[in-house]
């Protein structure tokens, strides 16, 4: 079931679009589920599709394609490090690799106690910060070095997002 | 019209199409995969990349629209080698090993490799591997790692069967087609898709690796299920129905099949088939040759004929009997004095006899079906009783008509409703005679509005109102309405053959009993074609009660059936694949066909069954040498669409009284006839899962059940148990209970009081 704060922010979304095409509201819809729950399971898919009136599979389709929908619980951070080209000429292979030895996992795992998930990403569009991490999608963090990253987690973990 | 140059040749085609439609109808060749003529374009898979003068770079041909002047060319240097680049690139993924692949020979992307593909490949890299998934017992996605991601399955589900069960998840290299959390495809239409994939990723489940596609032969047929006369090519290996394709037909079922229609063959093979003829002698069944099957039923007859009178004995037929069966049928009842003969086993109202004025039908084309704008479905389980004409329904109102709906339940029909009124049985003639009120006082809004404001109405009556104990004043009041709105009104008839039925008086004419008639006063002796009384008529315990009275029953059946219990004599004939003969469609399509192959073991064509029978028992003219003659006889001097007419007039409408629940019944789509119900694939489909009983949510609290329960619902003498489940969708006071299956065969009428207790 989906909460009633997470339906009120999607009607709230739905008023941007025309009656009959609730579906524009998928990708906001899938977004609030990830905000509350840190990822999106199939049951909560299904649940926006009834509420959007869509094929569950189109909305499968929507949360599989954009990569920064979680499809598996990624931690209380997730720490998404973009892979592409100027990122890595710029040393994103040391960031994964500081990133990794520091949490202890690999890309696509979570910490043990679950505070933190790693995982890869596409460019986000800010190539003169390279490297970059993301934080939940939601704070960007550019020109990382190990010192940055430090400060960063101990942020986290302080519990300042 | 505009003029453009294809391969310097000149064309003149329609502002708006695009370039691949216009070299289509001028006979030019365009490779592709992902376009399809009934499919929106995706412009995917971009094999159908052709050169267009002026423009900077190849274009898709499926995606272009063409305009005036245009110069294309479809295998200049620059449009070879784009179509080989991208032949080149579909083949680094797909694997290359076509002799273990099921559509190996019948494959367009094997074929297409030929013309534009590499004799080795340049590429050594691991090729992508997609998991196999389980989508159902009709359709194997087995080798998904085939797929090339034209859509066509996904865009098929989504435009045509309405509901959009496969999409492609994940994106890029990762993409794939896939149902949602390991769902199955439960659509009706779901076969198409195999017909529509392009490459061995979705193949057919029970044709699976039974036959490559140059084995076999083809021989033209026509569905012996629903109504609309789809048209079939039967294809055959070592006298064996192996699988069945659609004849493309734009007037009746465009390029696709039914699920029924294409997998229903599996029936034909069934190891129920009755191969010899059987007597029953001291209550053990005893196989015997014709000639003494025969002689046994003739004695039998002339028996019951001299001592207790003609008028003694019965014959019922289904729907799906052919014209010539139909036709011997009751010529050889009234050669030996008796005019008890009927097809119409589900219905249940015959006040409408002798106030026709022809054969009931359609009473307007299937494709205008498709072009009326405003249409009124009457009592029909639509998608499931006739699922390609829902599906031309469904095309309609995407093009802006309107869809009206009054039934006694509420299925989704997977497109969108205009206005529908979904009333109790007793209530449906009330809700009809309201539009028809409607309609004359020039309301504007609600169904009556609806179809006041068109231009082609239809007004459609479905299986439940043709078996609606009022069913002639529903036929009436759509009458009426249909005047009213200068629009048509006509049947969706019941079975393959319903219309034929009517043209060879396979009915009633004077004093003889109807089907519902001879049951409810049992006569001595029947005599069955194709017929499982307790499955295929209105009142399945009256049914089975009047069997087992009977002195004499004569089962003419493909089948070893429930009739072992109380038939004297059963005698095997040949199902459609395995006799020639005709069906007349709903629209009054007279469609002929061959069989596709020899009857098995001893069965015979019942025409020819028929014919013996008529010999022996000296009736005059049974000496037709084919079933051709047969039909010229029955059919010579006929003017089919003249005799075709929905006019009645002088119906008295006749209150029923309700008491207490009321069952509203459907034959599920699996369940329809002998043949269908014999289809293991089709019968391992969630349509065919075991029936439940269906309350309105408010009636399971009054009964203090909970959904899932098992519960007792009794009619008469007869009781199941079942579980019990809720549908908000049907009206307060009715119970949905299915018919035509084994499990609700104990049940009485189709209409009617019901009971539902606590089991």
């Amino acid at each position: 079931m989906l909460s009633q704060q997470i339906t009120t922010l999607i009607d709230k979304e739905l008023t941007k679009y025309p009656a009959d095409q609730r579906q524009s509201a998928v990708m906001a819809a899938l977004r609030f589920v990830q905000d509350e729950k840190g990822w999106i399971a199939p049951e909560d898919m299904a649940d926006v599709a009834v509420y959007l009136g869509m094929p569950q599979m189109a909305v499968y389709e929507v949360a599989t394609f954009y990569h920064m929908y979680n499809l598996k619980p990624m931690g209380k951070h997730t720490l998404t490090v973009c892979t592409n080209l100027s990122c890595t000429l710029c040393g994103a292979g040391d960031t994964v690799a500081y990133l990794e030895q520091k949490l202890g996992i690999k890309m696509n795992e979570v910490t043990p106690d679950g505070k933190f998930g790693l995982r890869e990403g596409e460019c986000m569009g800010a190539c003169v910060d390279a490297p970059l991490l993301n934080v939940n999608n939601k704070k960007m963090c550019g020109k990382l070095t190990p010192a940055k990253i430090d400060g960063i987690l101990a942020d986290l973990e302080g519990g300042k997002a | 019209m505009i003029n453009i140059e294809i391969d310097g040749k000149k064309i003149q085609t329609e502002n708006g199409s695009t370039v691949i439609e216009a070299a289509h109808q001028a006979g030019i060749a365009i490779p592709h995969f992902c376009y399809h003529k009934k499919l929106s374009i995706a412009a995917n898979c971009r094999m159908c990349l052709v050169q267009v003068e002026k423009a900077p770079k190849p274009l898709p041909a499926c995606a272009t629209p063409v305009s005036e002047g245009m110069k294309v060319f479809t295998h200049s240097e620059q449009a070879v080698k784009a179509q080989k680049g991208v032949m080149e690139f579909l083949l680094i993924n797909h694997p290359l090993d076509c002799p273990i692949c099921d559509q190996g020979g019948e494959c367009m992307l094997q074929d297409m490799s030929v013309g534009y593909g590499n004799g080795h490949s340049r590429y050594h890299e691991e090729k992508r591997m997609v998991l196999s998934k389980d989508i159902g017992p009709l359709v194997s996605a087995e080798e998904m790692s085939r797929c090339i991601n034209c859509t066509r399955c996904v865009r098929f589900g989504q435009e045509i069967a309405g509901q959009m069960e496969l999409g492609q998840a994940f994106r890029g290299e990762h993409a794939e087609i896939m149902s949602f959390v390991s769902g199955t495809v439960d659509s009706e239409l779901s076969g198409n898709m195999i017909d529509l994939c392009p490459v061995g990723a979705l193949t057919s489940k029970p044709f699976r690796y039974k036959a490559r596609s140059w084995e076999l032969s083809r021989r033209r047929s026509v569905s012996a299920h629903d109504s609309l006369g789809s048209g079939l090519a039967v294809h055959t290996k070592d006298n064996r129905v192996l699988r069945v394709l659609p004849i493309e037909n734009d007037d009746i079922n465009e390029c696709w099949l039914s699920d029924r229609d294409r997998f229903a063959y599996e029936g034909l093979n069934s190891d129920q088939r009755l191969t010899k003829p059987m007597i029953k002698q001291g209550g053990q069944w005893q196989e015997v040759d014709w000639q003494a099957a025969l002689e046994f039923c003739a004695n039998g007859l002339r028996q019951i004929a001299g001592g207790a009178g003609a008028e003694q004995i019965g014959a019922l037929a289904t729907g799906n009997s052919t014209l010539e069966e139909m036709y011997l049928l009751q010529k050889l009842l009234r050669g030996i004095g008796s005019d008890n003969v009927d097809f119409r086993l589900r219905q249940s109202d015959f006040s409408a006899d002798g106030k026709q004025q022809g054969a009931p039908w359609l009473g307007i084309s299937v494709s205008d079906i498709g072009r009326a704008d405003r249409i009124l479905i009457v009592g029909s389980f639509l998608r499931k009783d006739h699922p390609l004409l829902a599906a031309r329904i469904r095309q309609a109102v995407k093009r802006g008509a309107q869809l009206n709906v009054i039934h006694s339940a509420d299925d989704d029909l997977l497109m969108k409703i205009a206005n529908k009124s979904i009333v109790a049985p007793g209530g449906l003639v009330e809700a009809l005679s309201k539009v028809a009120l409607g309609v004359a006082a020039k309301q504007t809004d609600g169904i009556a509005g609806s179809l006041a404001g068109g231009e082609r109405v239809a007004v459609l009556l479905g299986n439940f109102a043709q078996q609606h104990p009022q069913a002639a004043q529903l036929q009436a009041l759509a009458q009426q309405i249909a005047a009213a709105t200068q629009g048509k009104f006509g049947f969706i008839g019941e079975s393959a053959n319903s219309v034929g039925g009517y043209l060879v008086n396979a009915i009633p004419a004077s004093n003889g009993l109807n089907a519902a008639a001879m049951l409810a006063a049992p006569r001595k002796a029947y005599v069955l074609l194709n017929v499982e009384p307790e499955l295929d008529c209105a009142d399945a315990q009256q049914a089975i009660a009047a069997m087992q009275a009977a002195d004499l029953v004569i089962a003419m059946s493909a089948y070893r059936h429930g009739a072992t219990e109380y038939a004297d004599v059963l005698l095997p004939i040949a199902p459609y694949s395995e006799t020639s003969g005709t069906f007349i469609s709903s629209e009054g399509r007279v469609q002929s066909f061959n069989g596709a192959v020899k009857p098995l073991g001893e069965a015979r064509p019942a025409w020819k069954v028929l014919r013996v029978l008529g010999n022996l028992l000296k009736v005059d003219g049974f000496d037709y040498e084919t079933s051709q003659a047969v039909r010229d006889e029955a059919l010579q001097g006929v003017d089919v669409a003249a005799k075709l007419n929905n006019a009645v007039s002088a119906i008295e409408s006749k209150p029923t009284a309700v008491i207490g629940l009321q069952r509203v019944a459907d034959v599920p789509i699996y369940a329809t006839d002998a043949i269908v119900r014999r289809a293991m694939s089709l019968q391992a489909t969630s349509d065919a899962a075991q029936p439940k009983v269906w309350l309105h949510s408010k009636e399971l609290s009054k009964l203090g059940v909970a959904a899932g329960a098992q519960v007792k619902v009794a009619q008469g003498q007869g009781s199941a148990l079942l579980e019990v489940a809720a549908d908000d969708g049907l009206p307060e006071g009715v119970v949905r209970v299915a018919a035509g299956h084994p499990m609700t065969a104990t049940l009485g009428a189709m209409f009617g009081t019901i009971t539902v207790e606590r089991a």
